[in-house]
C-alpha cells in the first residue's frame, strides 16, 4: 500500500497543512473585516485590529442601522429581491415547461432563447432601451432586464425533461391539459430543483448593483449593494449629493466594514444550504 | 382539407404552449433584441434630441477612430491580457486543489475545507472590493505583515503592474473553490479497481495520479477549457469596477469599464457602442467556436 510509504506520510502531512492554510485564507479577509467593525473607532484608525475586536464595541452597528439612507436601501434590495425572484421563477418555470415538450414551435423558442447567451446589445444600447421606456428610478428598472435567465430556464427545462412521460400521459387520459398537468405533476415534482434555483436568484438579486448605479437617477432609490458601492468607492460620489459631514461618518474605517458586513451578512446565511447542495453534488459524483 | 383542419385543431390544443412562453418571449424581445438592433448606433453620430432614427449615419467611423485611438487600443489590449492570465490560472488552480483534496482521507477535514473554499464565490464584487481594499490599502493588513517582515509597502491597487497581479490573484481566490466541484464531481467516478490494477503493477501514488486520475479528468478539462474561451474578451467587470481608481487606468481599464466611463459618463454613447460592439461580435464568434469544439471533443450540449 502507498498510504504507508515514508514518502507519502510526508506528503500528506504537507498535504493537510497546505489545504487548511488555503481554506483559513479564504475567510481570513471576511474576519478581519468583521474584527475592524466590531472595534473601537481609534483602535481601527492605529491599525492595531487583527483577527479579534480591540477595545469592544458595537458603535459602528449602530450608527449604520439608524442612518434613514442605509435602511432605506436595506428595504428597496428586500423589494426587489422578492419581486425579482418570483417574477424570473414564474417566467422560467412557464417557458421551461414549454421547452421541455415537443410541439412545432419548440425549435424556434430554443434559438430564440439560446441566441440571447451567444450575443448582446451591450451597455448603451440596453440603457437607452430602459431609458426610453422610462423605467428609470422605478422598481421595474431593477427586476424586468434581467427577468428572463435563460440559463436557469435551460436547467429547469432539463428537470421537467427527466420526469417520466407515463406520468403525464395518464393525467392526460384523466382529461388533464397543459395547465394542470404543469401545476399538478411537474411543479410538485421538481420543488427541490426550484428552492435551490430561486435561492441562487434571490442571492443574484441580492448581490446585483450595476443596474441600481444606472438605472437609479436619485440616490435615495439605490438599492443597498448600489448605495454600499457609492460608500465604498468613496471616490466615485459625483453623482450621490449626500452632504459632505454624513460620507465623512459613513466612510469611517469601522462603519465601513459594518456596513460591508450587513450587506454580506444574508449570503452568509443561506450559504450553509449552498454548500450542502454542492458538497451532495460532487459525492453524487455528477455535474 | 383535412390536412388543414387537422393542423388547425393541432394549433387550438398548443395554444396554451404558446401563451405559456409569451411573456418571456416578449422580456427578450424587449431587453435582449432591441438592444441588438441598437448596435447600429455604432455606425451613427447619436443625438439625443435627434432620436435613435433621426441621427445621421456615419459608417465606420467610431470604429476607425477605436482602432486608432491610443487610449481605446491600449483598453482592448488590457482587456484580452488580463482575461487571458485569469482564464489560464483560473484552468490551473483549481485542477491542481481537486487532486490534492483527492489525497485526503479524513472526512471531516475534506468538508471543511470544501465549505470553506466554495464561500467567497457567493460574495459580490461590491463586498469583497470593499474587503480587499481595506486589506491591500497602504495600511491593510497585508502592507503591515509584510513590514513586520522587513519588506517595503506594496502598491497592490495603485500600481498598474501590482494592480493587474492583485486582479488576476484575487479572481483566482474567488473562484478556485467553486470551480474545483466540477473537477471533485468527476473524480469520485473514477472506477476504484482502476487504482487496485495500478497499484498491483507496482504504481506509486504519483504514477497513479499521473496515469489514472489525469486521463479520468481529460474530458471535463477539455470542455471547461474550451468553453472558457468565449471568456477572451471578458476580464471582469464587477471586480475590475470596485477595486480600480484613475491611477491605474493606464493598466488596469477594461473594455466593458470603458464603455461604462466614455458613454454613460462622458455621454460618447455612439462610440461607446461601437467599442462595446467590437467585444460582442469577437465574443459571439469565440462562445460559437467554443460549443463547437466543447461538443466535438466532450459531446458537451447547452440544449
Amino acid at each position: 500500500m502507498y498510504r504507508n510509504t515514508l514518502g507519502y506520510r510526508w506528503f500528506s502531512g504537507f498535504n493537510t497543512a497546505l489545504l487548511a492554510a488555503i481554506a483559513v485564507l479564504c475567510i481570513l479577509p471576511l474576519i478581519h473585516v468583521a474584527a475592524v467593525s466590531f472595534s473601537s473607532s481609534s483602535a481601527a484608525m492605529a491599525n492595531q485590529v487583527y483577527f479579534w475586536p480591540v477595545g469592544f464595541s458595537a458603535e459602528a452597528y449602530a450608527r449604520t442601522l439608524a442612518n434613514p439612507l442605509f435602511l432605506r436601501s436595506l428595504l428597496l434590495s428586500a423589494e426587489r429581491t422578492v419581486a425579482g425572484t418570483a417574477l424570473s421563477m414564474i417566467l422560467a418555470v412557464s417557458a421551461a415547461f414549454v421547452l421541455s415538450r415537443s410541439f412545432a414551435g419548440r425549435s424556434f423558442y430554443s434559438w430564440f432563447f439560446v441566441f440571447t447567451m451567444l450575443f448582446n446589445g451591450g451597455l448603451i444600447p440596453t440603457y437607452l432601451v430602459v431609458t426610453k421606456l422610462e423605467l428609470t428610478n422605478t422598481l421595474w428598472a431593477l427586476i424586468l432586464p434581467s427577468a428572463v435567465n435563460v440559463y436557469n430556464t435551460i436547467l429547469m427545462m432539463q428537470f421537467f425533461k427527466a420526469i417520466p412521460k407515463e406520468l403525464e400521459e395518464a393525467a392526460y387520459i384523466d382529461g388533464a391539459g397543459y395547465m394542470r398537468s404543469l401545476t399538478r405533476i411537474y411543479l410538485p415534482l421538481s420543488l427541490p430543483s426550484l428552492a435551490t434555483l430561486s435561492l441562487f436568484a434571490m442571492v443574484w438579486h441580492w448581490n446585483s448593483w450595476f443596474d441600481g448605479l444606472i438605472y437609479m437617477t436619485d440616490y435615495r432609490q439605490y438599492p443597498l449593494a448600489t448605495f454600499l458601492q457609492t460608500i465604498i468607492q468613496s471616490g466615485d460620489m459625483r453623482n450621490t449629493n449626500i452632504d459632505p459631514s454624513q460620507l465623512q461618518i459613513l466612510s469611517e474605517r469601522t462603519v465601513r466594514s459594518s456596513q460591508i458586513l450587513i450587506g454580506a451578512l444574508p449570503i452568509l446565511l443561506v450559504y450553509p444550504f449552498f454548500a450542502a447542495v454542492f458538497r451532495a453534488r460532487v459525492d453524487d459524483g455528477r455535474r | 382539407m383535412r390536412e388543414g383542419r387537422k393542423s388547425s385543431v393541432r394549433l387550438a390544443r398548443q395554444l396554451p404552449l404558446h401563451l405559456l412562453i409569451l411573456p418571456s418571449v416578449v422580456c427578450l424581445l424587449v431587453f435582449n433584441y432591441a438592444p441588438m438592433t441598437g448596435l447600429l448606433m455604432a455606425f451613427k453620430d447619436y443625438k439625443a434630441r435627434l432620436g435613435f432614427w433621426d441621427s445621421p449615419w456615419v459608417g465606420m467611423k467610431h470604429l476607425h477612430y477605436m482602432f486608432t485611438y491610443p487610449d481605446s487600443t491600449q483598453v482592448i489590449w488590457n482587456t484580452f491580457l488580463i482575461a487571458s492570465l485569469k482564464i489560464a490560472a483560473n484552468a490551473v488552480v483549481p485542477i491542481l486543489f481537486a487532486l490534492l483534496l483527492n489525497e485526503v482521507r479524513a472526512l471531516f477535514f475534506k468538508r471543511s475545507v470544501q465549505t470553506l473554499v466554495y464561500l467567497p464565490h457567493f460574495l459580490s464584487w461590491v463586498i469583497l472590493g470593499g474587503i480587499l481594499t481595506d486589506i491591500l490599502g497602504n495600511k491593510g493588513i497585508v502592507n503591515q505583515l509584510l513590514s513586520g517582515i522587513g519588506l517595503d509597502p506594496v502598491f497592490f491597487l495603485g500600481d498598474g503592474d501590482w494592480f493587474r497581479f492583485t486582479v488576476v490573484v484575487s479572481d483566482v481566490w474567488k473562484e478556485f473553490g467553486f470551480s474545483t466541484i466540477i473537477y471533485l464531481a468527476a473524480l469520485t467516478g473514477i472506477n476504484l479497481s482502476l487504482y487496485e490494477a495500478a497499484e498491483i503493477d507496482g504504481a506509486t501514488r504519483l504514477k497513479q495520479t499521473l496515469h489514472v486520475t489525469l486521463p479520468a479528468l481529460v474530458p471535463v478539462i477539455l470542455v471547461v477549457g474550451t468553453l472558457s474561451l468565449g471568456n477572451i474578451l471578458n476580464a471582469g467587470f464587477d471586480q475590475i469596477f470596485n477595486l480600480y481608481n484613475p491611477l491605474v487606468y493606464r493598466e488596469g481599464d477594461i473594455i466593458d469599464t470603458f464603455v461604462y466611463r466614455v458613454g454613460l459618463m462622458n455621454g460618447s454613447f455612439s462610440f461607446a457602442t461601437a467599442v462595446g460592439l467590437f467585444k460582442s461580435a469577437v465574443s459571439f464568434v469565440l462562445i460559437v467556436a467554443a460549443y463547437r469544439l466543447a461538443y466535438r471533443f466532450g459531446n458537451y450540449r447547452i440544449f
